[in-house]
């Protein structure tokens, strides 16, 4: 189609001349404000370029003149973070749980080290504020499978239950049903047996014939009347707390094929200081012994 | 002499239109398919019980195929099947080759789509955000996307018009670059030929960096570029006006296509990659705001003269707020490609929030502009079904892109100020699970917000259906004023 320039009436402007289906092209000058902003951004690079690490060459860039380096800035933020804790988690080191009690300033920085290590490595189980779930034990009670004690908590967290660590706290209750130790209606009984120490609905007659049941298998863990032993992990079955349900079902599932939770070891993750406060921030939440 | 709006130029019968028409239904299907797996996935990040606890409606597998077929099904087959109209018509010649390489693109892209898609879902992936595909699935899109240029490139070489029009232009470099975009960041071993997996040829930060040179300019080319072309022809032709500035259009498309490309590394602040290339992301990034705004200006000034052409032409109103919904995220890109900026908004909401003003806003918009212009023009229909249920879909539609982000800009920079926040002792104030309980509302209103969206793309594709069949609703149709010249 032959060059024919126009102008549109509605603008004034001219057209470029061309057109295709239709459509034509009004020739209006670049927009000032928008040529200039441009010319802005480019100036504003190239100063840019000046001040941090810009223009690369064979073996290496120019590094600005403001000195900038991401890698030393946040060793600088790391450096400064340590040393505004390092009189603290020295101290942690040392101290008992009696002398963190004993300093107000140091049992703060402990439980508020602890919550926040605890929230981002523990609560994804335990839920924040230790509240736990089916399977996770709630620790803000004062119920403790492996022990209550500063010490106890810590060896927990370092080493973990049924982990991968040399020294994990292991045990392994027998699975009863699935290796045909008891018979069905004898886990029935026991079942009811030991509903029955915590006061829970059960049935009577049941709980009687697993009563001699009770004392020749579970009693060398669980202990007489359930009081249950920190010292093997096993549960206290006397006190309506339950790990997986306090419910005949949920019972008879425990003893007929066992649960053995697992936590992963943290020692390797988490340092020294930081296990300490974990673990008197778990000791404040609620059931520390 | 007055610019003749009213002529209607002649059509050559002998364009091919039939894999237009297939294209458009494509266009809508999928657009359908990426809006309700966004919905199910957004559930899904509110409320995680919806994943079924099975494999292959996890999180991770879905969430692929909503962005494919959000960009790939529903963006490429919109870029393919305007691109074929556009360059015949403005071309004034029929396609390259005819209908049969044009059937090849239609049926090898959407089959491309279709076993990425179920990739995905079985579990296979290349771990390459937005190039998901392993090789095998790559080296047919290369073919495929190779016709493709063979196609379009052809029908510009042989056109009967003296100068190629500038949505011409801007297709042509969103063909060519994610041609080389494709096969550089999906060079790969695979691990043997009968088996699905495969190495890249990359590794470490380089990885890194191909990727992101790929990923930004996937938003770019495939969605910038590309949409632009569409912009150029679909406004104009709407609006019956001339474009507003042949001058700008050429400045800001050598600009675009020169700046974008140097602008990926702004993905990759604070990470192993050298401080020098992030300053290059960076400043290439905050210099692309004004040859981005050119566009803006051009789409936007276009109505100058016709802007009564909002309650009279049903498209209209989308192509135009799409261009400014592409005006605000290239404004707000820019912002957050600021190192200071970057490092409170990098891995949060926020970023979710500007793809999707962008995907939404940009590119849903102007595609549904062209939809509505389109469907009418190739099923030969003086006019929509209705132009009412057009006024319902684009206030449900833009009700839910307002949801939506500005629910990701709150729940995005609460996310990244709480990531950051120390007490006096030093510790940092949140863990990660608070910032997610702290989220939820907004992950609710943002779903909200997309189920608002596939709502209206429900109404569009009924509207639309009915339109291809012939129906007309009786109904009041805002009537045109005439043109005034200005004061």
């Amino acid at each position: 189609m032959p060059t024919k320039i126009e102008k549109d009436s509605v603008t004034g402007t001219e057209t470029t001349g061309h057109e295709w289906d239709g459509i034509k092209e009004l020739n209006t000058p670049l927009p000032k404000w928008w040529i200039y902003t441009f010319y802005a951004t480019i100036a504003f690079s190239l100063v840019y370029y000046v001040l941090y690490p810009s223009i690369p060459g064979i073996r290496g860039y120019f590094a600005g003149t403001l000195g900038y380096d991401q890698r030393i800035d946040v060793a600088n933020d790391l450096a400064a973070a340590q040393q505004q804790h390092a009189p603290y988690v020295t101290r942690i080191g040392q101290a008992s749980l009696d002398d963190i009690k004993a300093d107000p300033q140091l049992y703060t920085f402990a439980s508020t080290g602890g919550r926040i290590a605890f929230n981002n490595n523990c609560a994804g189980c335990h839920q924040v504020g230790g509240a736990g779930a089916k399977g996770y034990p709630n620790l803000a009670d004062d119920d403790w499978i492996w022990g209550g004690k500063v010490e106890e908590i810590i060896q927990t967290i370092r080493h973990g239950v049924r982990s991968a660590d040399a020294d994990t706290r292991q045990n392994a209750m027998p699975r009863f049903g699935l290796d045909g130790m008891l018979k069905r209606n004898e886990i029935d009984d026991v079942a009811n047996y030991v509903l029955s120490l915590s006061g829970a609905k059960h049935d009577a007659a049941a709980a009687g014939r697993g009563a001699p049941i009770y004392a020749e298998q579970c009693v060398a863990c669980h202990g007489e009347k359930g009081v249950g032993n920190p010292e093997v992990g096993a549960p206290r079955l006397s006190d309506g707390i339950w790990l997986y349900g306090g419910d005949l079902k949920s019972v008879t599932e425990s003893i007929a094929s066992a649960r053995a939770g697992m936590m992963p070891s943290w020692g390797e993750r988490l340092d020294e200081a930081t296990i300490k406060m974990l673990a008197v921030y778990v000791h404040g939440l609620g059931g520390g012994k | 002499m007055t610019v003749a709006t009213a002529t209607i130029p002649a059509v050559r019968e002998d364009y091919v239109e039939d894999v237009i028409r297939a294209g458009l239904i494509a266009t809508a299907f999928w657009g359908v398919v990426a809006f309700a797996v966004g919905v199910y996935i957004a559930l899904q990040l509110a409320f995680p019980e919806l994943n079924l606890g099975l494999e292959w409606t996890t999180f991770g597998r879905l969430r692929p195929v909503h962005t494919s077929a959000a960009i790939f099904a529903f963006g490429g087959n919109a870029l393919i099947a305007t691109s074929f109209l556009v360059v015949q018509r403005t071309c004034h010649q029929r396609l390259f080759g005819g209908a049969t390489p044009a059937w090849f693109v239609f049926w090898g892209y959407n089959f491309f789509i279709v076993m990425a898609a179920l990739s995905y879902v079985l579990g296979y992936s290349q771990s390459k955000e937005y190039a998901e595909p392993e090789w095998y699935l790559d080296l047919w899109l290369t073919l495929v996307w190779v016709v493709y240029l063979v196609v379009y490139a052809g029908t510009l070489m042989t056109r009967r018009e003296d100068h190629i029009y500038v949505a011409n232009w801007f297709y042509l470099a969103f063909i060519i670059t994610v041609a080389m975009l494709h096969i550089v960041n999906n060079l790969a071993i695979p691990v043997s030929w009968t088996g699905a997996r495969s190495y890249s040829v990359f590794s470490g930060v380089q990885d890194a960096l191909i990727q992101w040179w790929y990923g930004h300019n996937a938003v770019g080319f495939f969605l910038t570029a590309g949409f632009l072309g569409m912009m150029y022809y679909f406004i104009p032709k709407a609006a019956e006006r001339p474009v507003y500035s042949y001058r700008l259009s050429i400045i800001h498309f050598w600009a675009l296509v020169f700046l974008y490309i140097w602008a990926g590394p702004h993905h990759l602040h604070y990470t192993a990659l050298p401080d020098w290339a992030q300053t290059l992301g960076m400043t290439f990034s905050i210099m692309l705001w004004m040859p981005s705004w050119g566009g803006m200006i051009n789409g936007l000034m276009t109505l100058s003269g016709a802007w009564d052409k909002l309650r009279t032409v049903p498209s209209l109103r989308f192509s135009v707020t799409a261009v400014g919904f592409y005006g605000m995220s290239t404004f707000e890109g820019p912002v957050m490609s600021i190192r200071q900026v970057n490092s409170l908004s990098h891995y949060t909401d926020w970023t979710i929030g500007h793809v999707h003003s962008g995907a939404l806003g940009w590119v849903a918009f102007i595609s549904f502009g062209a939809l509505y212009y389109m469907v009418p023009v190739m099923w030969r229909r003086a006019r929509l079904y209705s132009d009412r249920l057009v006024a319902w879909h684009f206030w449900i539609a833009t009700l839910g892109i307002v949801l939506y982000i500005t629910a990701m800009w709150v729940s995005g920079i609460m996310q990244g100020l709480m990531w950051r926040a120390y007490d006096e002792l030093g510790f940092l104030q949140y863990a990660f699970v608070e910032t997610v309980v702290a989220m939820h509302p907004f992950y609710v209103i943002r779903a909200m917000g997309g189920v608002l969206f596939l709502a209206g793309a429900l109404i569009m594709v009924y509207n639309l259906w009915r339109t291809a069949r012939g129906d007309e609703r009786v109904e009041a149709r805002p009537v045109a004023l005439a043109l005034r010249p200005a004061e």
